[in-house]
């Protein structure tokens, strides 16, 4: 059965539209896999995942907000095995929820970004001219200012708050998309394979949507992999100066926060947050490099 | 042909890959002397690997084996990196396709010239721009001066070449390898480097191996002809003799280029048999 | 009886930085219906930018250029596409690097709305000799005559006149590139298609077209019958130069 999925999937001469899709994908992942950091990045990011989907069932009954007054600052123990905060809630509870935190804003900041960029660049690409000129001024001006900066303004205009922090992370961060976007674009828009549609009649939105997006698509996503880890931080950060998610609901860069100033006598309290943020934007970087490799062109063949 | 400069007995290069080793080059045998040989294939056939074999350029993870391998003399079987050196450059050269991408771009052509005679002859700095000038006039470039301070991207298609041409003669090497190198450039200013190279051949006894896919210039230009398909040497021809060749392939080849003197309705086309592999 | 093709005085500068670059310098010439044109010349003399314009793939001046009868506007209308397709000289680069030959295919049949899709891709296959295994396939995995045969079926599964082909086989071997010519002189007879072939292979044109323009630096320098070219008898000193040089090398030629 295996072998035959496998045959059918790797088939030189694919019967139908969805196979042939179906046996490019099949490929990338085997060439993603092939790939040992790659495998290890794409690990970690599923253990994220899967952490943040299950885990009410993995925290071992202990609630990430129960507060215990009375055990504060314990140290890794059985009952507790990342020991516990300044308020006596649990850390492992906490870490492990962090996650869903974490990948709701490297969710929300995917989603609103990427489309944002995609247009932006592409637009400004194909069509160039005064179009290009006024886009690019625009994403210069975001250019400019530094990013953590910029979100700390969005986040106090804005108020504290998750998705607050979103926006302000993604306001920030979606010019270099654009750039990239563009660039892609202006290369392909002068390809003989554009010509031929411009030839066939194609509209605009046409070439865009169906002939250049998907192109771009990749070497977009493969940036926004290498900078989840950006973002992560950033979120961190942000969560770190207080205008992140706010208490009681745990946050791996407000929990860094909160134990910075017990780092000399209860390290964990910072240390373990900090591992796991480190762990994922590691993880994000080797997926990143490996998505790289698997989409460049010249190894398509 | 006067004495044998490159005697090369079953030479083979491989390429050990995931699926199986690839057969770059089987059992090729041949022997070149003060001459034009040439070698036509099409792509894959592994004409280029046999020029670079022969320079020991086969770059990893290729394997090189052969019966003979032998340069003036001596053999290139096993030689070490120090060999290699002190041939390439010196003794045999090669020059390329396309001259853009053998010349450096941030460099002016007089000075790559001097390098190579500074490196290979250890001359003096005077002597090497001496030489660089002479070299450049021997290949017709009209205002050598002039040439010997412009940067590459300054000079056409045509001149780019005959820069190289002289960057890759300066040091007199015995032997010259040329893949392909008019391919890249128009009809008329390739008969133009070919008789650079015929007077190089002519003149200063140079052994020539030109590799090429267009079997009209290479019948035209060489004295003898290998027909190489699929890594093997199918045909070892005179090339005043081509129009009687014995292999299929070889006369397919030639009724498969239209050509300007003999109109056909139809093209023959090339009916490949696999036992000409065996 | 007018040409399908009038080209009158074609005219095509390229801007670049400060100084302007004439590529096509007031070029004329007129296609008949059926007839097959042939455009040769070294790289620089303009002939793919003539191509081009009549394309509308470049903007262009010109005291008249019309095809099928029709006016070919600098802003082409759907309808004025399917008059006219172009087959390009590099297989590798013409074809969408992620699509595969079904959808390539697809592409031209949507965007004008025509219908029975899969019958039609069915049939353009066949007709430029691929078999149905390799409709699913991508570009990368195919060889440059069978991309090349692609392109070919794409350019004609709109059912235009008009055929423009720019340097169509030279990126493929000569055992390919009779195969491709051959699928083209058939695919011409019939489709009764008006052509019109830029090459720098005077064997190439020779061989597809039956009148035959030489250009060099912009210029039409003469139009001649492939009889007249084969015969000697072309009136140019450039063309007879052309055509010694074809021919393999002469040490007797003189430098140009």
């Amino acid at each position: 059965m295996k072998q035959s999925l496998t045959h059918w999937l790797m088939e030189d001469a694919p019967r139908s539209r969805r196979q042939a899709a179906m046996g490019s994908l099949y490929r990338g992942l085997l060439a993603l896999v092939g790939n040992p950091p790659a495998l290890v990045g794409l690990v970690i990011v599923t253990i994220l995942v899967l952490i943040a989907i299950f885990a009410p069932f993995l925290d071992r009954g202990i609630s990430p907000i129960a507060q215990d007054l009375g055990n504060r600052l314990a140290p890794p123990s059985a009952a507790h095995w990342f020991g516990t905060d300044e308020l006596g809630r649990d850390i492992y509870s906490r870490t492990l929820y962090g996650s869903r935190v974490t990948l709701t804003i490297v969710g929300l900041v995917s989603v609103v970004v990427t489309p944002i960029g995609l247009a932006v660049g592409t637009l400004s690409g194909y069509l160039g001219g005064w179009v290009d000129s006024v886009l690019m001024r625009i994403t210069d001006v975001f250019l400019a200012f530094p990013r953590l900066v910029l979100a700390l303004a969005f986040a106090a205009a804005l108020g504290p708050g998750i998705e607050n922090a979103v926006i302000a992370i993604s306001l920030t961060a979606w010019p270099p998309y654009a750039r990239i976007a563009r660039a892609e674009t202006i290369t392909i828009a002068k390809s003989d394979f554009i010509q031929a549609v411009v030839l066939q009649g194609a509209s605009t939105w046409r070439i865009l949507i169906r002939h250049i997006v998907p192109l771009c698509l990749s070497s977009v996503i493969v940036r926004l992999t290498l900078d989840m880890a950006g973002i992560i931080l950033t979120a961190a950060g942000l969560g770190f100066l207080g205008l992140g998610a706010q208490p009681p609901t745990a946050e791996w860069g407000a929990m860094v926060s909160a134990g910075r100033d017990v780092i000399l006598d209860q390290w964990w309290v910072a240390t373990i947050p900090g591992v796991a943020i480190f762990l994922v934007s590691l993880g994000f970087n080797l997926l990143g490099d490996g998505l790289r490799d698997v989409f460049d062109p010249k190894d398509a063949s | 042909m006067t004495e044998t400069l490159v005697r090369v007995e079953k030479l083979s290069v491989t390429y050990p890959g995931r699926r199986g080793t690839t057969l770059a080059l089987r059992n090729a045998s041949f022997s070149l002397g003060h001459e034009r040989l040439g070698v036509v294939g099409e792509s894959g056939s592994g004409k280029s690997t046999l020029g670079r074999a022969l320079l020991g350029l086969i770059p990893r993870p290729g394997i090189v084996t052969a019966d003979r391998m032998e340069f003036a003399g001596e053999s290139l079987l096993g030689a070490s990196e120090a060999q290699w050196q002190r041939l390439r450059g010196r003794r045999m050269s090669m020059i390329m396709q396309d001259p853009k991408y053998s010349l450096n771009p941030v460099r002016r052509i007089g000075d790559q010239i001097v390098e190579t005679c500074l490196l290979h002859l250890g001359s003096t700095r005077r002597d090497a721009e001496r030489r660089a000038l002479a070299m450049l006039d021997a290949v017709r470039i009209r205002d050598p001066d002039h040439v010997f301070q412009q940067y590459p991207h300054q000079l056409s298609g045509g001149m780019g070449q005959r820069a190289m041409i002289a960057m890759m003669l300066v040091a007199e090497p015995d032997l010259l390898i040329a893949d392909e190198p008019t391919s890249a450039l128009d009809v008329t200013v390739q008969n133009d480097v070919l008789r650079i190279l015929d007077d190089l051949v002519r003149n200063r006894g140079m052994a020539l191996l030109f590799i090429s896919h267009n079997l009209g210039i290479v019948s035209s230009f060489c004295d003898r002809v290998l027909i190489m398909y699929g890594g093997k040497i199918l045909e070892q021809i005179a090339a005043a003799d081509l129009a009687h060749a014995k292999h299929p392939y070889t006369r397919a080849l030639l009724a498969a280029a239209p050509s300007l003197d003999h109109p056909q309705a139809t093209l023959a086309t090339v009916v490949r048999d696999p036992a000409w592999l065996e | 009886m007018a040409g399908m093709i009038e080209v009158a005085d074609l005219r095509v500068s390229f801007h670049g930085g400060s100084k302007a670059v004439h590529a096509v310098q007031g070029v004329s010439f007129s296609v008949a219906e059926g007839e097959s044109f042939g455009i040769v010349g070294e790289s620089g003399s303009g002939k793919s930018t003539v191509l081009k314009a009549i394309a509308g793939l470049v903007p262009s001046a010109s005291a008249a250029l019309t095809v099928n009868g029709r006016p070919a506007a600098q802003r082409r209308s759907k309808a004025d596409r399917r008059q006219m397709q172009f087959v390009f000289q590099d297989p590798y680069a013409s074809l969408h690097p992620r699509q595969t030959v079904d959808q390539i295919l697809r592409e031209p049949l949507a965007i004008h709305r025509i219908d029975r899709r899969d019958e039609r891709i069915a049939a353009a296959l066949a007709e430029v000799g691929l078999k149905p295994e390799h409709r699913f396939r991508y570009p990368h995995q195919l060889s440059g005559g069978q991309r090349q045969r692609v392109a070919i079926a794409r350019a004609l599964i709109l059912r235009p006149p008009v055929l423009l082909l720019d340097e169509p086989t030279s990126a493929l071997d000569v055992s390919v590139q009779a195969e491709i010519l051959n699928l083209i002189v058939g695919l011409r007879k019939d489709n009764n298609l008006t052509m019109i072939l830029v090459s720098h292979d005077l064997g190439v044109v020779a061989h597809l077209c039956s009148r035959i323009a030489i250009m060099q630096a912009g210029k039409l320098v003469e139009v001649l019958s492939a009889e007249d070219l084969r015969r000697g008898a072309a009136q140019a000193d450039y063309t007879r130069k052309l055509v010694a040089a074809s021919r393999g090398f002469n040490r007797a030629q003189p430098a140009i």
